[in-house]
């Protein structure tokens, strides 16, 4: 549904995009992962046909980016990072002016426009002024904005960036049940959130895709078996840490106050040590878990090693 | 082809943002004050103390030529700079809020959001200069004698395309712009370009701000047709949105 070929992007001397290779297949929900500056909201500009590219093809639908913006935009649905919108207009107004630019008949827009503020939790607040809106309301309107046309692909630049923890579940929660009806693809650099949602994950840095795969395959294949332990002080923890740093073992060891986590290269030899030598270290643990590994750890992982090549 | 549907948004932007009312109030004002100074600015000055003897024997009487001209010469400098003013952020401020972006995600021409913003104000500046026009005919009528319908509505007719010019100009400085600042000074940088120019001799027979000079003698009655003048104002009109046209649709918002 979406595919991206050697896609370049430059600004000046910067490489915003630096040949991206991307592939979305229909249905999906895509998580787009990277750090910032990595050239996520760029490549969804591009995609969206408000940018082009320098060189390289992004396609939508089968219709190609930069050239059939009138038809693209009839088959996508947008919503940026910080959606903008007219302050004096109310939110029926606007979806109802969106829907009318979508050619939808004067019963299609009334219905629509009501099913859409009911889903986004809008509807109490169908007449008052965008103006006064709060950031989670924006961003709320601006996804009810994307879907008035009923969308086969959906670009998402960081929509529960803006969100408290309440709107964010929510707003995952509307997200999740778009699977099977349109093509999610979503950016964010929160990695629960598209470790909850997500069922292929992207990971770009640098303009480039360092790797892409099924959510469940990448875990398998890059996550490393991850210790975690809460030691009683930090200054224990602190010695812990430098005398774990040094084992074969262990890959990665990283401190927090007083927690201590450690990624592992050898499972088996892990399990076996890593006790002993909190033992060694008179280190008192209020609390020791094999953790499961995270997405985060993937994309710390993966991010740094592009980031050191 | 969304025009209408886009027209029909700037319309009631200009109308609950009071645009439309600013650029209508403003107008309206000069129109009905235009011949109340013509009439009443010589007894004014005629009721000055010191005035020493003799001097006021020699202000003369106004007259409708002075009601005519005290109108155009209002319009032709407030009319301008409200055309300027209003028209100077129409495109940057979109691009700068990002309203921009997220309308040309939906299927509406880049040449449709920017005709419908200069047909906007087109509207806008043809309805409030329909008023003026009503006030300041209403009370040349009270105050001196009735103006002929037919060359006076000429007169505005080439008023408005004078404004109509430096709206278009002004939306390409917006166009360029990326920001309102930057919008706003590059208009005002055309407002002088384009009246700087025009008060050159002979260049200024070409200029818009010749239409004025027509508009009035024309609503006195005479002659002195200044077509050059109102050809090349067409042109550039068709120019300058053109030109903003061609930037705006190779332009990244």
């Amino acid at each position: 549904m979406i595919q991206i070929e050697n896609l370049h992007k430059h600004y000046g001397s910067i490489r915003a995009l630096d040949g991206l290779d991307m592939t979305v297949e229909a249905g999906t929900i895509f998580g787009f992962l990277g750090p910032n500056g990595a050239g996520k909201t760029t490549t969804l500009r591009i995609l969206s046909g408000l940018a082009r590219g320098t060189a390289g093809r992004a396609a939508v639908a089968g219709l190609d980016a930069s050239a059939d913006r009138r038809a693209l935009s009839r088959r996508i649905g947008c919503l940026p990072e910080e959606p903008a919108f007219y302050p004096w207009m109310t939110p029926r107004e606007f979806l109802d002016y969106l829907a009318r630019l979508h050619g939808l008949s004067s019963a299609d827009r009334s219905r629509q426009t009501r099913e859409l503020l009911d889903l986004v939790s809008l509807a109490e607040a169908g007449k008052r002024r965008i103006g006064g809106f709060s950031r989670g309301m924006r961003q709320r309107l601006g996804l009810a904005a994307a879907l008035v046309h009923k969308p086969e692909v959906l670009l998402l630049d960081e929509p529960v960036s803006a969100l408290d923890p309440i709107g964010r579940k929510e707003m995952l929660t509307l997200i999740e049940d778009l699977r099977g009806q349109c093509t999610v693809l979503m950016s964010s650099h929160i990695l629960a959130d598209v470790e909850r949602v997500c069922s292929v994950v992207g990971i770009i840095a640098r303009g480039r895709m360092v790797i892409q795969s099924p959510r469940e395959e990448l875990m398998e294949r890059y996550a490393r078996p991850v210790f975690e332990a809460e030691a009683a002080d930090a200054a224990s923890a602190s010695r812990w840490a430098d005398r774990l740093r040094v084992q074969p073992w262990a890959a990665a060891v990283k401190l927090e106050n007083a927690v201590v986590r450690v990624t592992v290269n050898d499972i088996a030899r892990a399990r076996r040590e890593i006790l002993p030598s909190a033992v060694a270290q008179e280190v008192i643990l209020r609390r020791f878990e094999e953790a499961r590994p995270s997405l985060e750890d993937v994309f710390l992982q993966l991010v740094g090693k592009e980031a050191a090549q | 082809m969304n025009f209408f549907s886009v027209l029909r948004k700037e319309l009631t932007e200009q109308w609950r943002t009071k645009r439309f009312l600013i650029v209508a109030a403003v107008l309206a004002a000069f129109g009905l004050t235009s011949p109340l100074l013509a009439k009443f600015t010589p007894e004014l000055l005629k009721s000055i103390p010191d005035m020493p003897a003799g001097l006021a024997e020699m202000i003369p009487a106004p007259t409708v030529a002075d009601a005519v001209g005290q109108y155009v010469k209002n319009m032709s400098q407030f009319g301008i700079l409200l055309a300027v003013l209003m028209s100077m952020g129409a495109v940057a401020q979109e691009k700068e809020r990002g309203t921009a972006a997220m309308m040309l995600a939906h299927p509406v021409s880049r040449l449709d959001f920017l005709m419908a913003k200069f047909a906007a104000l087109a509207v806008a500046f043809a309805v409030s200069l329909a008023v003026a026009a009503l006030g300041c005919w209403y009370y040349t009528l009270l105050l001196f004698e009735p103006l002929a319908w037919g060359p006076f509505l000429a007169l505005n007719g080439l008023m408005l395309l004078v404004f109509l010019v430096y709206i278009a100009v002004t939306l390409l400085c917006s166009t360029l712009a990326r920001t309102q600042g930057a919008a706003a000074g590059l208009a005002f940088a055309g407002l002088v370009l384009v009246a700087g120019v025009g008060s050159l001799p002979r260049v200024g027979e070409y200029f818009p701000g010749r239409l004025f000079e027509w508009g009035m003698v024309l609503a006195l009655g005479g002659g002195d047709p200044a077509w050059p003048a109102f050809w090349v104002s067409l042109g550039m009109i068709a120019a300058a949105l053109a030109a903003a046209w061609l930037v705006f649709r190779r332009q990244e918002v």
